[in-house]
């Protein structure tokens, strides 16, 4: 019911607002609380449906008391006027004719006798009408203001050409003041020497005021039934509603992390149930949430305890290993040589030790973004400088192409700065000894950082796998800057976490390009990158680039949306699926 | 200078460390002794572990913060911002993650002990008219209104590099090398932990600065009205 009504409301709320657009405002006012409240509702459309049937009950009930107290009067009506005929002829066929000398006194006494006859249609009036040619004046009774009341033009024609009985309502004001309803009965008396009409006229005033009392009490009865109904749909209503009301303040405290909040169990009814069932679900949910909290907090410590246990030892060790590292020209050569191979594996260690806690901090879920608005193009410039002194030993300068002015974002500053290192790090160390182009560019809600290598590039494929952990392209490759194996997954983690996207794409002997698209502002979603991943100086047939976006790291088999050749300028994704690896920092699927 | 640390390796080796390099350190082991040795060896710096035995690092930190403005160096194994970020609001002017290298440990602290070179004498004023704060450099004092403001050497430092360019802006890197020391860019939440301090002791409603603002994307700069 309330569906259609919806609905409804809905058209008619349209078309006011077709005819009057300020309707709209005032109109929001009423229906806002009529969409918000179920029991307005039950107590509008209980109220609107009884009140429609009350009143053609009603109407109906009223219609047939009033129809059967005219039938009565009626009938009582006719049997009066009968029984007033028979007088009549009775009492005029005993004179001699129209010449009588008795006749004026006797029409006069007939008239008189007729108003003493006990009757059960109420009070009356009568007219006794001769024929004209008898030449003796209608009388009407004693009363003279009686005889002010005209018998119906229609009635007298009815009564004198057919000569049978026949009645009429009519209205009438005998006594000057509003005009009253009357029953007027009409028959046609024949008394052998010439013929008289009899008419009745029945002042209807008791049949109205019946009927005035019945429509009273009906119209009382039903608007007294219409409000009781209401309140009981309203009561009821409520009954339903405030347990309705109370599981959704439940689930509000619940879902505001208020663990212990339950409902009131009160009965073994429909809600009692509701209220079980909705107590047993939030009990269901403590207790998991308390679970994977639990083991959270234990995966946690074990993170931070690891990392202060391991790190305090490897300290005093790392200090141990530079002091014999600056004392080894006194060694011998052997003990010199370990003493540099010690300082060396020591780095390597720490490194990877950093990783692998970074990661596991991920994998806890207890990486924080601490975002602040900052300018990237120095952060750029600062990773490319950091790396100078290895490009230029392996002849792969790197080329800054940024914009004028700043480039602000809110990122955080420390984990942008430590993608770039490794996009830029690898860039260096794949790029066979060719330039690295860095682009940097902004659209109004996105910042965009590309690194370009022209190395050897990757095989079709690899620009999923390169995010996995401990992933190398030649495992026999030397390595110039001893990498972990775990930078890349860590910059996939970390561009999650500012709900960005980082991206590969490569071409076997065209070199590889990694695009980081970041949110301007931290929170936002991105949906298009202002830079393309696949650069423009990329022949892309007769291989075809597979511009996908990076997938979580372990080995999965997610659709591959690959750009059709030819038309990789600007491999805006097109599938939402495939990025939700890389857009969303929440969800993870590995 | 003082060395508190639980780990006694660890501890042998900065002595080894700290002593080739010319420090004269005295060690001591947990949280609750570490102040009472402080009030006694009175260091010229402190290099602070920030988990210990009985009282927390953080506990310490302030604790010495509350009766000195001594440089305090962190040592802590966690990067995590919450942990550094607590560690610098509770005082300390530094901090160095383990593993460290020595010789970033050293420079950390000398960068810390290197002070009052400068002694030509130089008055400066920052904030807007009404609220300025005086600065009198060799003495190393603030004053507002006459009173003296209470400033560490790091916090003195940071207001002195702000006032005496007023109309620059100074990006946190900028800060960070002129009063941290660092060449390279380091940690930026350094510079935003201690202008926080800062504020708090100088700016008359921390909340809306005066006299150091915020030039948002970029870094900071004096107030001038």
């Amino acid at each position: 019911m309330t569906s259609w009504v919806d609905a409804v409301a809905r058209r008619a709320r349209r078309a006011l607002h077709r005819l009057a657009p300020g309707w709209g405002r005032r109109a929001r006012r009423v229906v806002s609380p009529w969409r918000r409240s179920l029991s307005l509702r039950v107590v509008s459309i209980t109220l609107l449906v009884s009140s429609l049937l009350v009143a053609a009950f009603g109407y109906f009930v009223a219609k047939q008391i009033t129809a059967g107290l005219v039938v009565a009067k009626r009938e009582a009506a006719v049997r009066q006027v009968g029984s007033g005929a028979a007088t009549v002829q009775q009492q005029l066929s005993a004179l001699s004719g129209a010449q009588d000398p008795q006749l004026g006194a006797s029409v006069r006494d007939v008239v008189v006798n007729l108003y003493s006859v006990p009757t059960r249609a109420g009070t009356y009036e009568v007219k006794l009408v001769p024929d004209p040619r008898i030449g003796v004046a209608p009388y009407g009774g004693p009363a003279t203001d009686q005889t002010r009341i005209e018998v119906p033009a229609a009635l007298r024609d009815t009564v004198n050409h057919r000569g049978a009985l026949a009645y009429q309502f009519t209205t009438a004001n005998p006594d000057g003041g509003p005009k009253r309803p009357y029953l007027a009965v009409g028959e046609h008396v024949d008394v052998g020497w010439g013929v008289f009409d009899l008419y009745y006229l029945f002042p209807l005033d008791d049949e109205v005021a019946a009927a005035n009392l019945v429509r009273n009490t009906t119209i009382i009865a039903g608007v007294a039934l219409v409000l009781l109904l209401a309140l009981m749909a309203a009561i009821v209503a409520r009954m339903v509603v405030t347990p309705v009301r109370a599981a959704a303040r439940t689930a509000q405290r619940l879902s505001a992390g208020l663990l212990h909040e339950r409902m009131e169990v009160r009965g073994e009814d429909d809600l009692a149930r509701l209220a079980a069932s909705f107590n047993q679900m939030a009990s269901n949910l403590q207790n998991q949430i308390v679970r994977l909290e639990e083991l959270s907090r234990l995966q946690r410590r074990f993170t931070s305890d690891v990392s202060h246990e391991l790190r305090t030892p490897l300290t005093t060790v790392r200090m141990a290993a530079d002091m014999l590292y600056a004392g080894r020209d006194e060694f011998p050569p052997s003990s010199a040589r370990s003493a540099e191979l010690l300082a060396d594996e020591l780095d390597r260690f720490e490194a990877l030790l950093t990783d692998l806690l970074e990661i596991s901090r991920f994998d806890a879920g207890f990486a924080v973004l601490d975002a602040e608005a900052v300018d990237l193009a120095p952060i750029v410039q600062r990773v490319a400088d950091g790396f100078a002194v290895l490009a230029e030993r392996l002849h792969a300068p790197v080329r800054l192409h940024a914009p004028d002015g700043p480039v602000i974002a809110e990122v955080d500053p420390r984990r942008v700065e430590r993608v770039l290192r490794n996009l830029i790090g690898n860039a260096i160390e794949h790029g066979e000894h060719r330039p690295v182009e860095v682009h940097l560019a902004a659209d109004d809600r996105t910042v965009a950082i590309a690194v370009r290598d022209h190395g050897i590039g990757l095989k079709p494929g690899e620009e999923k796998l390169v995010f996995n952990r401990f992933w190398r392209a030649d495992p026999s490759r030397a390595r110039q800057t001893g990498g972990t194996g775990l930078g890349l997954s860590i910059s996939l983690e970390d561009a999650r976490l500012h709900g960005g996207w980082l991206e590969a794409w490569g071409a076997p002997g065209q070199g590889s390009q990694f695009r980081l698209t970041l949110p301007s502002r931290n929170g936002d979603r991105i949906v298009s990158s202002p830079l393309p991943l696949v650069p423009p100086d990329a022949d892309v047939l007769p291989v075809a680039p597979l511009a996908l976006p990076a997938g979580p790291s372990s080995g999965d088999d997610r659709p591959v949306s690959g750009s059709p050749p030819g038309a990789g300028r600007h491999p805006v994704p097109d599938s939402d699926q495939a990025h939700v690896a890389a857009t969303a920092g929440g969800d993870r699927d590995d | 200078m003082l060395v508190v640390d639980d780990d006694p390796a660890l501890a042998e080796m900065l002595g080894i460390v700290l002593r080739s390099e010319g420090f004269m350190p005295s060690f001591v082991a947990d949280g609750e002794r570490a102040l009472s040795a402080f009030r006694d060896t009175r260091p010229d710096i402190v290099l602070l572990d920030l988990m210990l035995p009985g009282m927390s690092g953080i506990d310490v930190c302030r604790a010495i913060r509350a009766e000195s403005g001594v440089p305090i160096v962190m040592l802590t194994a966690k990067s995590d911002t919450v942990d550094v970020v607590l560690g610098l609001e509770s005082g300390a002017d530094d901090y160095v993650v383990k593993p460290f290298k020595p010789k970033e440990l050293v420079a950390r602290m000398r960068a810390r002990l290197r002070r009052g070179e400068d002694t030509a004498p130089e008055l400066l004023t920052i904030g807007p008219p009404g609220r300025q704060i005086n600065i009198d450099v060799p003495a190393h004092t603030a004053t507002r209104n006459g009173a003296e403001v209470k400033l560490t050497p790091l916090e003195f430092d940071l207001l002195v590099a702000l006032a005496r360019k007023p109309r620059q802006v100074f990006t946190r890197e900028v800060l960070l090398e002129q009063v941290w020391g660092y060449r390279h860019a380091a940690d930026t939440r350094l510079v935003n932990v201690h202008v926080q301090r800062l504020r708090a002791k100088i700016e008359p409603d921390p909340e809306r600065p005066e006299i150091i603002l915020t030039v948002r994307g970029v870094g900071y700069k004096a107030g001038t009205g």
